[in-house]
């Protein structure tokens, strides 16, 4: 075989006239090769359990060389049957399902699915509700950008902002325990409310963490955006045109990147967003590389909401977090076991639930990976007749076919991560 | 909640006619109820014409009553990103007949595993789709459409049985007859399988 021939004379160099060795170029060897070599496809199958696919996702692609001719992804190992589950509880108590559909960003869904039963309801939240969710999502939205970074960087062979994201997330995630009990499973958010207010301390540290956490970014920003494996990796790979990815249904920074101006916080504000001042970027080239620089701003931004929303938190000292309605907030416990109305209002609601008057809603919010919605029927019992979550990264996720085509099969692992998907919300 | 009715309902009424059954207001969102057999029509009007514009499709899903006369409902939500305007498009699927409407694949191609999954949680068929099956459940799962009514929360099978169903059904040792087509082992697969797939036959092996 002339491929064999060329190792054997690479192994054992010959000298030449000045005494060094010899180099043999690669494919000096003599012999024929065999025409069809490489001509024939190949089935390559990446996952269910493969680190590079953020979860069990199963990729099967085709491969002509080295170039993707086809990729079929295989979804499913995580199915988990949430939206049928949801028929079977109260409001209130799918609140934890939702913890557990994109993790990596917990109280973001949360407060998707209280807005979406009060949109529902035609429920009105306290102002310093709206602002304790306006936190809870970008501090959401932090901690699920710093994990696409540190695990993207990782997937492309870069190591260090993995462990410098990954320790600002850990300031979040105490944050977050420090405000729920919990550190993954949050249920924040209640239909009317909040679970509770934030404890004493937590404004500071969340005041300090805003403070110091555009040093990492800073950081990042240095090693990445201008760094030349980075850029050889990202740009260009991927692509979505604006008009593929609005064809496509993808939303979020997905969306953004191939230059589409689309952002719910903006378009169709909901918890006094169109009041903070905030931009929203956009990409222009739709590649990882565009992808890259528009969480990475995002980040930024959601700093600056967060900076905001603590001025605001500062003014509303002491005011309620919940609506002024017995019928769907839970009383006091100690007015629950002292009065006696008050604990048949904690009765009803804990037997029998909140109950929505008969009609449908829809509620999309600006979650980390995208247009997170719920949608809603209820038939005017206590236990939706259809919740549908609308799963961002799902969707998302659907265009992933369509980029790996003429794709190398070491970009599929880039383009795969530039998705930013967790298995959680694509199987619910 | 007295909102007002998306402006896209006149226009749509004076373009189809009889094909409009009738349209809601649910808190703040249109909803528009359309023939089955024109929602097809309309949606791709919707997209199309100018001064509607709904480029874009958020969301495909489906609705089960439970009150069993009542039909399913297929929903499709869609958006302009221009006009920053929402639709929400259903048409009733009357359960005696057909469950079955036209897929909107070659207006998106976001509605591709959309409808894949309404087709797998609901057992609603879209023609037109180049590749209708499931796609969170695995293709030999036998206990049918999870997200109907008349399927228990527990499922139709008992434990066991669904133990041995998942284990034997076991996907990833196995590629589906589509994949195997494209494989380089197509060629050493037996005569009657290489028909099987030349037939455009789908399944996984046993």
């Amino acid at each position: 075989m002339s491929v064999r021939t060329v190792e054997m004379a690479l192994a054992t160099p010959g000298l030449d006239a000045q005494g060094r060795p010899t180099r043999v170029p690669l494919g000096a060897g003599t012999g024929t090769y065999d025409e069809e070599f490489g001509a024939e496809h190949m089935l390559v199958n990446i996952g269910p359990q493969h680190p590079a696919t953020h979860g069990v996702l199963r990729l099967v692609i085709e491969l002509e060389g080295e170039t993707v001719k086809r990729c079929i992804p295989h979804l499913g190992y995580l199915h988990s049957g949430f939206e049928k589950l949801g028929e079977y509880r109260h409001y209130n108590q799918i609140i934890p399902l939702t913890d557990r559909t994109d993790y990596l960003s917990p109280m973001a869904n949360n407060v998707c699915l209280a807005l979406a039963a009060e949109k529902l309801m035609g429920i009105e939240v306290p102002e310093r509700c709206r602002v304790l969710r306006v936190i809870a999502c970008e501090m959401s939205r932090i901690i699920s950008h710093l994990v696409w970074l540190g695990t993207t960087g990782i997937d492309l062979g870069a190591f260090t902002p993995f462990l410098w994201s990954f320790q600002e997330r850990e300031r979040i995630y105490n944050l977050q325990e420090m405000w729920t009990g919990a550190r993954l499973t949050t249920s924040l958010t209640r239909v009317g409310g909040m679970m509770a207010d934030v404890p004493e301390g937590f404004e500071a540290g969340l005041r300090e963490f805003t403070r110091t956490f555009p040093k990492t970014l800073t950081e990042v920003d240095t090693m990445f955006t201008r760094n030349a494996i980075w850029i050889g990796r990202t740009q260009g790979v991927g692509v979505l045109t604006a008009a593929e990815a609005t064809n496509y249904s993808l939303s979020g920074p997905m969306l953004r990147a191939s230059g589409v101006d689309y952002d719910v916080r903006k378009d169709r504000p909901y918890l006094d967003y169109e009041t903070y001042d905030f931009d929203v970027p956009v990409g222009e080239h739709g590649d990882i590389y565009d992808r890259y620089r528009v969480r990475l701003e995002e980040m930024w931004q959601s700093n600056r909401i967060l900076e905001q929303a603590l001025d605001r938190l500062a003014r509303l000292q002491g005011t309620p977090i919940n609506v002024d309605d017995p019928r769907v907030i839970l009383p006091p416990k100690s007015r629950a076991m002292s009065d006696m109305e008050a604990m048949i209002f904690h009765f009803k609601q804990v037997m029998e639930g909140v109950k929505p008057p008969l009609g449908e809603a829809y509620m999309g919010i600006e979650n980390p990976k995208g247009e997170l919605g719920y949608y809603f029927v209820s038939d005017g019992t206590a236990k939706p007749v259809r919740w549908r979550i609308r799963p961002p990264s799902f969707i998302n996720l659907a265009s992933l076919p369509k980029m790996c085509e003429g794709a190398l099969l070491s970009d599929v692992i880039a383009i795969n991560a530039s998705v930013d998907i967790v298995m959680g919300e694509v199987d619910r | 909640m007295t909102a007002a009715v998306s402006p896209s309902v006149d226009p749509l009424r004076a373009q189809f006619g009889a094909a409009i059954a009738r349209h809601a207001v649910a808190c703040g969102d249109t909803i528009v109820y359309v023939d089955r057999e024109r929602a097809h029509d309309v949606l791709a009007w919707l997209r199309d014409t100018p001064g509607q514009q709904f480029d874009y499709l958020t969301d495909v899903t489906a609705v089960e009553y439970r009150d069993p006369e009542r039909p399913l409902e297929v929903v499709w939500q869609l958006r302009s990103l221009p006009r920053k305007a929402d639709l929400r498009v259903k048409a009733e699927l009357d359960k005696s007949g057909p469950l079955e409407v036209q897929s909107v694949w070659d207006l998106w191609r976001g509605a591709d595993w959309l409808e894949r999954e309404v087709f797998d949680m609901f057992g609603i068929g879209f023609t037109g789709h180049p590749d209708l099956r499931r796609i969170l459940m695995w293709e030999t799962y036998a206990e049918g459409y999870p997200l109907r009514k008349d399927f228990p929360l527990r499922g139709h099978f008992s434990r066991a049985e669904q133990t041995r169903q998942a284990l034997a059904a076991n996907p990833e040792a196995h590629y589906s007859m589509e994949e195997l087509s494209i494989a380089e082992a197509f060629n050493e697969l037996p005569a009657d399988m290489r028909e099987r797939l030349a037939r455009g036959e789908r399944g996984f092996l046993k």
